[in-house]
């Protein structure tokens, strides 16, 4: 009962942020021919680039509960979204054959290989943040750089390493870890990310990451961006604080990561290298640190620009423009186009005092 | 009833000896000054106090227990806070944002909580936004309450962090140089508004202060520091009358 | 153990190894290695042992001639110059060309005029960087910098790797094409066999160069005026203005220095390989190149070679065993280290005055 109760709570405040959601996904529903009393604008193609659109919104606004409202500076979210990747694929491909099921258990078990996903990141993102947030600025960065980039070639020796298992007596978890193909790739993966699916775990993780920014938890993370040394005096356990920031992007991460992971059907340990991440961060950058609402934008816009360019024929210019785009926009607006303004639908209702 | 005693309090930066030997016991209740030139240690007594450096050696006692070398955050909670030299507010906060973080280490929701907006997360929302109008109330910030911290006027966010220190609950409150940077009207308000709110909240002040007037207006005791020593100690008039302390000022 | 023995445990190593005197830091990081080294001669003896050695030290030269110039303008304008590693390609492609001219002409000598003449305008492409995209940056939030740099490093890699058949007409003749070139062989190679290991000419001048160019860093850096007001400016810049020193010139110049070092190190770098891949090859040796810097302590000139040389003969050891490995050791080592010394092996840890 009480769940129930807080459920509704949770729908009671948001009526107008369901209002437009629910809006745009009719919207789709309209152009990609599902409901149909329009032309179908939107091909299978482009609903996948909508699809990378979204979980890359899921991606960016997670990196900016470290970056941007916790103040952290990591640059290694793609290692995170690998976790996720190969853990849900993990699951729903090698574990499991997620193909072969009806639709329920099947919708069932990725939803679990998500979670399980997200929870691997996040354990990683505990496990590493640990020893490392006492570091300062830049060298934190790069340690979280160079732990995606371990963890990118932990995966691409997944055959070396089921040989090692194998050698060492462990011949059917050899069997199961030979079975990632690092080297090759991870193919036949089931095609689990149905556009309502992630359209509807997009916009759950925002709201997730939205409240707890705007509970006392999500301002006690502000504080150490604001001032550490301030917040450490006011009684904010800052290390344990910066750990819980870093674990929870870490957990969404992963969550894009299996999303990302079943709409493309095919993973490579190169899909996550230090380039996708430097991505992630020029979306964060350019939408403004610490405005959802930028990250949201930007992460849709930026996704498809470039597809934008493709289309009308400047294909070989797209990835000279965006870059010199980003300059631009760097140099003209520093704190990014939103700074750290939020649209209002995306601030929560507070009862006012005086 | 002795609140805080440091006991032979060293720190070292490698060979600089900011603070050498520091000993003193402060009573409940009690306003007492710590004076000297810059450069002196002063900042740096609070600094261990407060758990922002660890002590090199010696011992501080707060209400009886040894809190040396405690992080910052536990130490706050314990019941000591302070304000810095160079202000340190939330500065793209709100003010009532400023205020209401130091409500957080009192809070009790989870983090699911948190994320559902269930009754626990309103109920205590609403009190620390209640409490923290009432407090910037007494401190005549509550028009600015819904402004970034940043943007209020100095002499405004050397008050704001006051009173953030003081939506802390402490015991004690020790306050560096609160009246660095205001003009004297203003700082004859501070005086005023720190006399009251010590009556209000029954608290012990530790303060530092360059401004002479104000130190020996408001404290009851006084130390002195030079070059990390304590050099000197006792009220107002035997301070001004101490001729190391005049000599540390002036010079040979 | 809880959290907090971890974290508590993790600190007092720190601590206890800051304390070392310098000299038994040396010791302890060499036993170390020498361990290490002495695994390796017991699997594969002393002759692979030795040719690995030669051929890390070859790479770490390369290493380390990018990572000067990364230490040096991360020391005075605390940005990490992710546009490093592609000014490295463009000095490589620089000389490339040249060569390919001279040697088309019967130049007598034509490496060093390569040289000099690729460390020449790839400074002067630096400078022109900096003062367009980084000097209007200064004083605005760090990140927005490092953005910029990363939208450089972006533009330059995209922007060269352009087919000159699908550019108008100035810009044709600039791109270089996505196609890998082979680099003019500029020396002839003569390989000498040492006791059954391999050293040629090229390994040789490759290790002279890197040596000569780091004496005359160092004599720049310590004993020039130019060299002092470096130092000045990287300490302290209001001072710097109030004793009238003119930093946009000293900024501008430690740039021409330290991307002139990168320069020397693509041409290097494409000497020893023969070949050009594409533009984009400067990105992985410019991030090895910054992880090394890190590792040494960065803004620290010896530690950038220190941290050079032990990820060149480390990474190469490694990739002898496996290319995996090899790939991956960098980023271990580099999180080990960090975990441990906070700020590096010849970096201070200095904590923020309160
Ligand atoms: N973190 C630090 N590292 C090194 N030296 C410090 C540090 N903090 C303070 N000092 C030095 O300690 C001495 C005392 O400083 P401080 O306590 O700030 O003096 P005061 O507050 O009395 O003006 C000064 O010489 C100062 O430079
Ligand atoms: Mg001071």
């Amino acid at each position: 009962m009480k769940i129930i109760k807080n459920i509704f709570n949770l729908i009671k405040g948001y009526y107008k942020f369901i209002l437009i959601t629910a809006l745009i996904y009719l919207l789709f529903q309209i152009f990609d021919g599902s409901i149909p009393i329009a032309p179908r604008l939107l091909t299978r193609y482009y609903m996948q680039i909508i699809m990378f659109a979204l979980i890359n919104i899921i991606m960016t606004v997670s990196l900016n509960l470290i970056n941007g409202f916790t103040g952290q500076f990591s640059i290694g979210h793609a290692g995170f979204m690998c976790i996720g990747a190969y853990t849900s694929a993990y699951f729903t491909t090698i574990l499991f054959k997620a193909a072969n099921m009806a639709y329920f258990p099947q919708l069932a078990l990725f939803i679990f290989s998500l979670i399980m996903g997200g929870l691997v990141a996040a354990f990683a993102g505990y496990l590493i943040g640990l020893p490392t947030l006492k570091l300062r600025g830049d060298y934190l960065a790069i340690v979280t750089l160079a732990f995606g980039e371990v963890i990118r070639s932990i995966v691409r020796s997944s055959d070396e390493i089921a040989a090692f298992l194998n050698q060492i007596g462990l011949v059917k978890f050899s069997e199961t870890i030979a079975k990632i193909s690092g080297p090759r790739g991870l193919s036949t993966i089931p095609n689990l990310s149905k556009f309502w699916l992630v359209y509807l775990i997009t916009i759950l993780s925002v709201i997730i990451m939205r409240n707890f920014i705007y509970s006392t938890h999500g301002r006690a993370c502000l504080s150490i961006r604001e001032n550490d040394v301030a917040a450490e005096t006011m009684g904010i356990d800052t290390t344990r604080y910066k750990i819980i920031a870093f674990s929870l992007s870490a957990f969404f991460a992963g969550v894009g990561g299996g999303l990302f992971a079943h709409v493309l059907r095919f993973i490579h340990p190169n899909n996550f290298s230090f380039i996708k991440s430097i991505d992630y961060l020029i979306f964060l950058y350019a939408g403004g640190m610490g405005s959802i609402t930028g990250s949201i934008l930007a992460a849709t816009g930026l996704t498809i620009l470039p597809e934008f360019l493709r289309m009308i024929n400047f294909q070989q210019w797209r990835m000279v423009i965006y870059p010199l785009l980003l300059i631009i926009l760097m140099l003209r607006k520093p704190s990014g186009i939103f700074g750290n303004r939020e649209f209002s639908f995306l601030i929560p209702k507070r009862k006012e005092v005086n | 009833m002795v609140l805080l005693e440091l006991k032979d309090m060293c720190c070292y930066f490698g060979g600089l000896k900011a603070v050498e030997k520091f000993n003193t016991k402060i009573k409940k209740g009690e306003l007492v000054g710590l004076i000297g030139p810059n450069g002196a240690g002063k900042t740096t007594v609070f600094n261990v106090i407060t758990g922002i450096y660890p002590p090199t050696s010696g011992e501080i006692f707060f209400q009886e227990e040894n809190i040396g070398g405690l992080p910052s955050h536990k130490i706050t909670q314990k019941g000591i806070v302070r304000t810095f030299q160079n202000i340190r507010i939330f500065p793209t906060l709100t003010v009532l944002e400023n205020i209401i973080i130091a409500y957080h280490f009192r809070t009790h929701y989870s983090i699911l909580s948190g994320i559902l907006r269930d009754d626990n997360y309103h109920q205590e929302e609403e009190e620390m936004s209640k409490k923290a109008m009432e407090l910037l109330h007494l401190f005549d910030l509550h028009t600015y309450h819904m402004n970034p911290a940043g943007s209020l006027p100095y002499g405004e966010q050397r008050k704001l962090e006051i009173a953030r220190a003081l939506a802390t609950e402490p015991n004690i409150i020790l306050l560096d140089e609160p009246a660095a940077g205001m003009n004297p009207y203003e700082t004859i308000k501070l005086m005023e508004l720190i006399k009251r709110i010590k009556e209000k909240f029954g608290l012990t002040i530790f303060l530092i202060e360059h401004h002479m007037q104000f130190v020996m207006g408001i404290c009851e005791r006084i130390m002195v520091m030079d070059f990390g020593m304590q050099i000197a100690e006792g009220t107002p008039q035997e301070i001004q009358k101490n001729p190391k302390v005049i000599r540390a000022y002036l010079g040979e | 153990m809880t959290k907090k023995q971890i974290s508590s445990s993790v600190n007092k190593k720190m601590l206890a190894y800051d304390k070392l005197p310098n000299w038994k830091k040396y010791a302890f990081i060499s036993a170390i290695t020498l361990f290490f080294l002495a695994l390796y001669i017991s699997f594969f003896g002393i002759q692979a042992f030795f040719q690995q050695l030669v051929n890390g030290i070859q790479l770490g030269s390369i290493y380390a001639l990018i990572a000067l110039g990364y230490t040096m303008i991360y020391g005075i304008i605390r940005l990490i110059n992710f546009a490093h590693g592609d000014l490295f390609m463009f000095g490589a492609y620089i000389s490339c060309f040249l060569g390919n001219y001279l040697m088309a002409h019967n130049f007598r000598y034509p490496f060093i005029v390569v040289l000099i003449f690729s460390m020449v305008v790839t400074a002067l492409l630096g400078m022109a960087i900096e003062k367009i995209a980084y000097k209007p940056l200064r004083f605005k939030p760090r990140l927005a910098a490092l953005i910029t740099a990363l939208g450089v490093s972006l533009f330059l890699e995209n922007f060269f790797a352009l087919s000159p058949q699908n550019v108008p007409f100035p810009l044709n003749k600039i791109v270089f094409g996505p196609k890998y070139i082979l680099f003019p062989a500029l020396i002839a190679e003569k390989t000498y066999n040492i006791g059954g290991i391999a050293i040629n000419n090229i390994k040789i001048l490759i290790v002279i160069i890197t040596i000569i160019l780091m004496i005359a860093l160092q004599y720049i850096v310590k004993k020039t005026m130019i060299g002092k007001a470096m130092r000045a400016v990287a300490f302290n810049k209001d001072a710097c203005l109030m004793m009238g020193i003119n930093i946009d010139k000293v900024i501008s110049i430690t740039f021409g220095i330290g991307i002139s070092l990168a320069a020397a190190s693509g041409t290097l770098y494409a000497l020893t390989y023969g070949q050009l891949q594409s533009p984009y090859l400067g990105i992985w040796p410019g991030l090895k190149a910054f992880i090394a810097a890190v590792l040494g302590g960065i803004g620290n000139i010896p530690g950038a070679m220190l941290g050079s040389y032990v990820m060149g003969v480390s990474e190469t050891f490694a990739t002898s065993i496996n290319s995996n490995f090899g790939y991956g050791i960098a980023f271990v080592i580099l999180i080990v280290v960090l975990v441990f010394k906070p700020a590096g092996l010849l970096g201070k840890f200095t904590k923020e005055k309160v």
